[in-house]
């Protein structure tokens, strides 16, 4: 009985030495649950609020601007801008720049006092269902309240009237608000930071665990020359994941693709590339392949909680949002839903884009900063 | 380019953290010539290595190699230089075939198939081109290491511990192919624990703790070491081993094969002691003390410095 438990304790001991050795490993295990906790306990918010409003106003009355103040007050709204005509409100939606435009249209006021509930228009971009649900079930009460106020005191006739006015909520790009519709063109994002990043961070670590860096590193090929050789297989694999993923979506869950595939195709191949930096970035620091993988894991996880996939991108605080928007697969997942789904043009993705040409710009750099030549 | 010295360089140093691997060591060692690089282990002898051919920098020092300054010419230090790693550091998952043409590529070889066709028929490697290299048993590895290692006609090769874990008859061939390539002209600088093949070598280089101990012939490293054997045979050598060790005069006593050498650097003390152990059927002389004799001397002359 009690020599099985010495050798417990004894591969016990030496696993501990191990693990204390390992500094890397010991702070992933430290880290990620400090993290976690941060991102789930204080960033990620399902019903998110201070959701981008513009309004395009074609009769501004004094119940109109109670109305507006009523949103504004609801916590749901955030009032950015007014514009005057539908062309502008559509390429705001389509950009993904705000995410409601409340309509309210020409003799509004008058239609109301007639009692003859006019129309107020609300387009929701609703490509996440989950991001636009809160705000919409709670829009027309926001409505009749600021209305009550009003009406009791101005025109208190008009009060028995349960709904004075038709609240209309067109839900923009995923009408029957299908969740797939967000989630598969979002899949691919997901999918291809954690097979670009891990495959290419396990690249170069897998050469020096082998020994082999020592022999390549004695061979005249420069830095960038290992880094490109290395990393453009990689992008094939990447574009095969992609057509195998937007294939499902056509034909496994019909996910509406309304763009460009052009477009598509190219926002994909600046996202592997990113991808690919951070992971060569990666393989320079990690020391062996199970680092380069714990690395993965801590690049994965907050970009994939933080980025709008499983959560809606503005129910996060501002301090979240400012990390969430560094994250290469924030701007991605935006970019392909704006495609797919919204049928962006190149305009209303480049906001978009030019964030992750930055952002591999400066991953690219470190990696070559750090790519060493020697063996110290 | 036409630097008399394959390798020139003073003062070379390397700190791993408080740890000084190699510390202040000189070499100058002529072009074409083949050269042992010896010391025990983590004396330093792969870490200078690494700082001649560029994959270490020197934390003091300078010198050229190959006429190259080894601070700032690396990359022109390693189109000529041919290393071979103490452990074998090529590509398991890819054949013999696909290993060398991924070095004849790297160093822009012309006609790389040729060139590779070439040199596995001079290593004998031809029948097993197309076997993976990490199915290869040691003494394969080795030739193919060195078939590698020589594609690009270097001028020069760094072989750090080729022979270790390697039969004997395939030490044989390594060394019958390091004759003839530097028959050819090559410059050969060589690490290795075996004495045969320290004695095979143009001149030594010893290294112990970080500095260098003595260098030159074998020959003459013996005479200038100072130092004095008696050789032991007989029945009673065993018992004899425990009774010198430590004693007055006998500096070292070591067995090699089934004979006892005990050394030491006073003529007078070694004799007497050996007189006063004469008899109980052991045969005693006076013989030249060999290098591996010398080299446990400078080892235990080393220890007593650091």
């Amino acid at each position: 009985m009690i020599s099985p438990l010495r050798r417990i304790l004894a591969i016990l001991t030496k696993e501990f030495i191990q693990m204390r050795r390992d500094r890397m490993t010991f702070g992933m295990m430290v880290m990620v649950p400090i993290v976690q906790l941060a991102l789930f306990g204080f960033a990620i918010n399902a019903d998110p609020r201070h959701l981008p409003t513009v309004l395009y106003l074609e009769d501004e009355s004094p119940v109109v601007r109670s109305i507006v103040a009523g949103m504004a007050q609801s916590s749901y709204f955030d009032i950015q801008a007014q514009v005057h005509d539908q062309a502008q409100a559509e390429a705001l939606l389509q950009a993904g720049e705000a995410a409601f435009v409340v309509h309210i249209p020409a003799g509004f006021t008058r239609d109301l006092l007639r009692g003859e509930k006019p129309s107020l228009l609300i387009e929701a971009d609703a490509s996440d269902p989950s991001a636009a649900s809160g705000a919409v079930a709670q829009i027309g009460q926001v409505v009749s309240q600021a209305l009550t106020h009003d009406l009791t005191r101005g025109w208190g006739t008009l009060l028995p009237e349960a709904a004075p006015v038709n609240v209309v909520v067109h839900r923009r790009y995923n009408p029957e608000g299908i969740t797939q519709y967000n989630i598969v063109p979002g899949l691919l994002g997901v999918i291809l930071t954690m097979t670009m990043i891990m495959m290419t961070s396990m690249a170069m670590t897998r050469e020096s665990e082998r020994g082999t860096l020592e022999n390549l590193l004695a061979m005249p090929a420069r830095p960038w020359e290992v880094m490109v050789g290395k990393i453009i297989p990689y992008v094939g694999v990447g574009l095969i994941q992609t057509v195998i993923i937007l294939g499902a979506a056509a034909w496994v869950f019909g996910v509406p693709f309304i763009g460009s595939p052009v477009l598509l195709f190219g926002c994909v191949a600046l996202f592997i590339v990113a991808s690919l930096a951070v992971g060569f970035t990666f393989s320079t620091m990690a020391r062996t392949q199970m680092q380069a993988m714990q690395m993965t894991f801590f690049f994965f996880l907050p970009s994939m909680l933080l980025s709008g996939f499983m959560f809606p991108f503005r129910g996060m605080p501002d301090w979240a949002q400012a990390i969430g928007s560094v994250f290469p697969l924030t701007h991605f997942l935006r970019a392909v839903r704006g495609i797919m789904l919204k049928g962006a043009d190149f305009v209303a993705v480049w906001h978009n884009i030019w964030p992750l040409l930055l952002f591999t710009a400066v991953a690219t750099l470190i990696a070559l900063k750090r790519y060493r030549v020697t063996l110290d | 380019m036409t630097a008399e010295l394959a390798i020139d360089v003073r003062g070379l140093t390397k700190r791993f953290g408080k740890r000084t691997a190699v510390d202040h060591v000189d070499i100058r060692m002529p072009r074409g010539q083949v050269w042992g690089f010896l010391g025990p282990n983590g004396s330093g002898k792969t870490t200078t290595i690494r700082m001649l051919c560029g994959l270490l920098r020197a934390d003091e020092g300078e010198g050229t190699c190959l006429g190259y300054d080894i601070r700032r010419d690396s990359r022109k230090i390693k189109r000529q230089v041919g290393y071979m790693t103490q452990k074998f550091s090529f590509w398991d998952d890819l054949t013999i075939r696909e290993n060398l043409e991924f070095v004849a590529r790297l160093y822009e070889i012309r006609k790389a198939g040729e060139v590779v066709d070439r040199t596995l028929e001079t290593l004998g490697l031809t029948s097993r081109q197309t076997q993976l290299a990490g199915t290869l048993s040691g003494g394969w590895k080795q030739r193919l290491a060195l078939a590698a290692c020589t594609l690009h006609d270097p001028a020069m090769l760094l072989l750090d511990e080729p022979t270790a874990g390697v039969d004997p008859q395939a030490r044989r061939d390594f060394w019958d192919q390091i004759h003839r390539l530097a028959s050819e002209g090559l410059t050969v600088l060589v690490s290795t624990h075996y004495m045969d093949e320290a004695e095979r070598c143009d001149e030594i280089v010893y290294i112990a703790y970080g500095k260098l101990m003595t260098q030159g012939p074998v020959q003459s490293i013996i005479d200038q070491s100072g130092l004095h054997t008696y050789v032991a045979e007989g029945p009673g050598v065993r018992a004899l081993a425990d009774r010198l060790r430590g004693r007055d005069g006998a500096e070292h006593v070591a067995y090699f094969g089934s004979a006892l050498h005990v050394s030491g650097s006073d003529a007078a003390k070694l004799k007497a002691l050996i007189e006063a152990e004469r008899g109980d059927g052991v045969r005693w002389q006076s013989e030249r003390p060999s290098l591996e004799d010398v080299f446990i001397h400078l080892m235990g002359r080393a220890e007593d410095k650091s």
